[in-house]
């Protein structure tokens, strides 16, 4: 490094230069506005959620009663509880999961083992998923509206009521049919993403022990991305608890003196409750503690599914890496 | 089983028979049966997107088409002023439950672009700061942290969201700018803002990471400072992911639905103002369609309007999906 | 090309008493095979004896695994792949429109490079083939299993522990419960594509007997990158060089005179 005096002169000079602008590197380092400003954007955001949380927690906490969560509403709503809006959400989304997990996983299913990666068929598939994704809430209510409602139901009154009215009209059958669909691109994305995460060798040891591509599926594919599978439906169903638009006419109801029982009964929602008793009530100061109460059921119902999705998911990346 | 063509007719046909290993029928039918099954479900997606796209279509259509909803209202009279009163200027009205219902859409497209527009100013500088800080500034530990952040703000429901600034946002912008209405189109648009800066954060993000380190580090080697890095190099590259993200938050802010219902007025005023109340297409027709009575006039203008969201935010969300796609083509060097 | 040369063969035999050539399981002629345009096996002519170890060898990237995997089909789960010419199974064409793939797969069994053992316990693993086959007398399957596991040389190692979970043993051990897997289905031909490449010389060695007491009732074919493994343990190795079968013939044969001088070259450890 020394032998050439030449190559020394060169690096005494350009370590000159280097110096020079390593303290400017530095000392820009230093007072550089882009870390300072982004870093402060960053703080907003949270910000924004700790505002929005801390004031939906302060003002629904003291409400929040074991009376509260089992009891019916009363007093035109300014008393008693929200029973009847918890038990339908709960009865929705259990029904939402029913059609959308099967319909969901056996898209993923056929993704991932039926087409081939780059099928016509397999992208027009991705594709529609995508857009479905898209599609604004509130048509999807239109939607539930005019297909569910106005076409199958009232089918279905026609084959078999006699044209009564049993089936065309809102109910808890489509309002739960209008969420899977909004949902069902959560549960076709989450489980295909597990099932990528299956090591090819399983599937390879099957086929080689000659078990067919459906018992592959039954045996191997399925119970290795149940997890999946699982964070799949909690998180459509986070989704679909919060979801209002979709359901306001196609099955929620404002209030009902009774529980939905049956697949063409409406139901009280909790999201739907609070869109209600926020603009529609005739004392918003009477029933503000009730209606603080009741978004913050919703808030830790929607939070506390997704935490245990993202609970299940850590599990099963700690489980593939170890 | 098959009598293969035997070429060298040394090979001796005297292995076990092949019935020993075949499948039972049983097995064989459920494959065979499960197989279509599973390919015929997977149709649902798509079948989906055309009954949407059919079902709302089959409901919009008499706007265009049916001469009793012409009657009442027809296309044209949807985008022109319209007379009110002989000698007054005329005027976009939506009064579709007066006694000569109007239905004017103008208002309806402003009100929605004047939501979208406030909460896009809103949540871009958020968003995408907070997306630089977290890709080329921040600790991993912050990073770590901020990750639960957006995706805790991403499961707030919407209708949570709402009822914040119907409640919250409204007083505390109105006292603090003296406003002559609670519920305008400013709150309404931050309240979206807020609702649409995880979208936009998350493509974003992910648009910035991409960006090969080889480049980030050449740029660092040649003595560039961070923030020369960024915006010459880092931003540059990343700038159709970022764009993407916007695009798609745009998307989500057209079609969002329970924050402008309760936050922004719901009155369908002309104004250039974005203190004034608006009323959005989609709030439109989560306040009316309950109301209305199957098959009128009125019923399937808002499947109309129903029809012009779905197809506007398609258009949007292709626009994004769009440059994601170009993104990733620029990144991974592949020319098209 | 070089198909085998059976006077040669039937001379290298003396215990078993076989006029004329040795019977041939799997008859492999003009075999060609394609991932996509990318040509993997040239022209493939090959003669797999029964009852007997068949070595496969060549350098990495020679189409070794191709090869092996085409006897039971299994590239038939690569998209785009495409398999051209003969592969008669005692005398029936693998390839026939009236072979049932799964069938085939019962019957030429295979265990692969990594161990991959469910993620279920020691005795699910081995009864998966059984239960898949429809099998469900417990006493059929429990025999089964001991049986395969014997077989196997793990029974001692595991019959105090048949229900804990596979993951939890040594890589020696998984692989054995591969070949124990594999055995259950009671396959014909047994597959192996590099079996011990992944394991410690103990390990190795207790496979290299098994393989040995296998042969008697099994035809094997076995995938090696290991020259010493190949001479001790087959009767006729298959020496493969960018797709094409450049030498085969008996085992003693390849790797004290080779015909080829790639094939020597190689053996000898010049390249590859
Ligand atoms: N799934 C595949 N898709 C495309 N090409 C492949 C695939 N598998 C193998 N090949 C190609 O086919 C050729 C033969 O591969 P093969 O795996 O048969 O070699 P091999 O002899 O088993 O090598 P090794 O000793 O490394 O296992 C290689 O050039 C390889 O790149
Ligand atoms: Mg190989």
């Amino acid at each position: 490094m020394m032998a050439d005096p030449a190559a020394v002169h060169v690096t005494t000079d350009q370590g000159a230069v280097s110096i020079l602008s390593h303290r400017r590197f530095r000392f820009l380092r230093h007072v550089s506005p882009l870390p300072i400003l982004t870093g402060f954007l960053t703080l907003c955001v949270v910000a924004m959620l700790v505002i929005v949380l801390w004031n939906i927690i302060a003002g629904g906490i003291g409400g929040l009663t074991w009376e509260f969560l089992t009891a019916s509403p009363t007093e035109g709503m300014t008393k008693g509880g929200i029973f009847p809006a918890i038990f339908g959400t709960v009865f929705l989304v259990f029904l939402m999961t029913v059609f959308a997990i099967p319909v969901g996983v056996a898209t993923a299913v056929f993704l991932r083992y039926y087409a081939r990666p780059e099928s016509k068929l397999a992208r027009l598939v991705r594709v529609a998923v995508n857009n479905l994704a898209g599609v604004p809430s509130i048509v999807f209510g239109l939607f539930g509206l005019g297909f569910f409602i106005q076409f199958v139901g009232r089918g279905i009154d026609k084959a078999f009521y006699g044209g009564d009215l049993a089936f065309g009209q809102p109910a808890i059958i489509w309002a739960s049919l209008t969420l899977a669909v909004l949902t069902l691109p959560v549960v076709i994305v989450t489980t295909e993403e597990a099932m990528r995460a299956i090591p090819r060798d399983y599937i390879e040891a099957s086929y080689a022990l000659g078990a067919t591509r459906w018992q592959t599926i039954r045996h191997v594919v399925i119970p290795n991305s149940m997890t999946g599978i699982l964070t799949g439906g909690i998180l459509a169903v986070s989704r679909g608890a919060g979801e209002v638009a979709p359901i306001m006419f196609t099955g929620a109801a404002y209030y009902l003196p009774y529980l939905p029982a049956k697949l063409n009964d409406q139901f009280m929602e909790l999201g739907y409750h609070v869109y209600v008793l926020s603009t529609q009530s005739p004392d918003v100061e009477k029933t503000l503690p009730l209606l603080y109460s009741t978004v913050l059921v919703l808030l830790l119902l929607t939070f506390a599914l997704n935490a245990l999705a993202v609970v299940i998911r850590m599990r099963l990346r700690l489980r593939q890496a170890g | 089983m098959s009598e293969g063509k035997s070429v060298a007719p040394h090979v001796p046909n005297m292995g076990p028979d092949w019935q020993q290993y075949s499948v039972r029928p049983g097995d064989r039918r459920r494959d065979l049966w499960m197989g279509r099954l599973i390919s015929a479900i997977a149709f649902s997606a798509i079948a989906a997107i055309i009954l949407i796209f059919l079902f709302i279509g089959r409901e919009a259509a008499p706007v265009i088409t049916s001469s009793e909803v012409h009657q009442e209202v027809t296309v044209a009279k949807m985008i022109v002023p319209l007379e009110t009163r002989p000698g007054k200027p005329k005027m976009y009205l939506w009064q579709p439950v007066s006694e000569t219902p109007k239905y004017s859409l103008p208002p309806l497209l402003l009100g929605s672009l004047k939501a979208t527009l406030v909460a896009i100013l809103f949540a871009a500088p958020f968003a995408i700061g907070a997306a630089i800080y977290s890709s080329e500034f921040a600790p991993p530990r912050i990073r770590e942290m901020i990750k639960p952040v957006i995706e805790m703000l991403a499961g707030i429901p919407s209708v949570v969201m709402g009822f914040f600034a119907l409640m919250v946002l409204a007083s505390v912008l109105k006292d603090t700018f003296g406003w002559k209405f609670r519920l305008n189109a400013t709150n309404a648009g931050i309240a979206l803002g807020i609702a649409i800066i995880p979208v936009i954060y998350t493509v974003a993000e992910g648009a910035l990471r991409a960006v090969p380190r080889q480049i980030r580090e050449a740029a660092q080697a040649l003595g560039a400072t961070p923030w020369a890095t960024a915006r010459r190099v880092i931003l540059p590259a990343a700038a159709p992911g970022i764009f993407a993200g916007v695009m798609l938050g745009l998307g989500r802010a057209i079609g969002e639905t329970m924050i402008v219902l309760m936050a922004s007025g719901n009155a369908a005023i002309w104004s250039p103002h974005l203190t004034d109340s608006i009323r959005t297409m989609s709030a439109t027709i989560a306040a009316e369609l309950a109301e209305v009575v199957n098959g009128s006039a009125h019923y399937h203008v808002l499947f109309f309007i129903g029809a012009l969201l779905f197809l506007l935010t398609f258009l949007v969300n292709s626009l994004g999906e769009l440059y994601v796609g170009r993104l990733r083509r620029r990144l991974t060097g592949v020319s098209g | 090309m070089t198909a085998l040369n059976h006077s040669h063969i039937a001379a290298k035999q003396p215990e078993r008493v076989v006029v004329g050539p040795p019977p041939v399981k799997i008859q492999v002629r003009g075999l060609n095979f394609f991932y996509g345009s990318n040509q993997a096996l040239r022209n493939v002519d090959f003669d797999v004896i029964t009852h007997a170890v068949t070595a496969l060898i060549g350098p990495s990237g020679c189409g070794k695994t191709t090869f092996l995997r085409t006897m039971n089909r299994m590239n038939d789960q690569i998209p785009g792949a495409r398999a051209v010419g003969t592969v008669l199974l005692d005398g029936t064409d693998i390839h026939g429109p009236d072979v049932d793939v799964t069938a085939l797969r019962r019957r030429v069994g295979m265990v692969f490079q990594r161990s991959n053992p469910f993620p279920k316990t020691i005795y699910e693993n081995v009864a998966f083939g059984l239960r898949i086959a429809g099998i469900r007398d417990h006493y059929v399957i429990d025999e089964a299993v001991e049986n395969s596991l014997r077989l196997a040389a793990l029974w001692d190692e595991v019959k105090d522990n048949l229900n804990g979970l596979a993951l939890q043993l040594s890589g020696g051990q998984q692989q054995r419960l591969c070949i124990a897997r594999a055995l259950a289905v009671k396959p014909d031909v047994l597959l192996m594509d590099e079996p011990a490449s992944a394991l410690d010389p103990i390990s190795t060695g207790k496979i290299e007997e098994l393989i040995e007491d296998l042969k008697s009732r099994y035809t094997i074919v076995i995938v090696t990158h290991n020259m010493q493994q190949a001479a001790r343990i087959s009767e006729y190795t298959g020496f493969f060089y960018m797709g094409e079968l450049i030498e085969y013939g008996p085992t003693v044969k390849i790797f004290t005179t080779p015909s080829e001088k790639r094939t020597e070259d190689y053996v000898t450890g010049r390249f590859g």
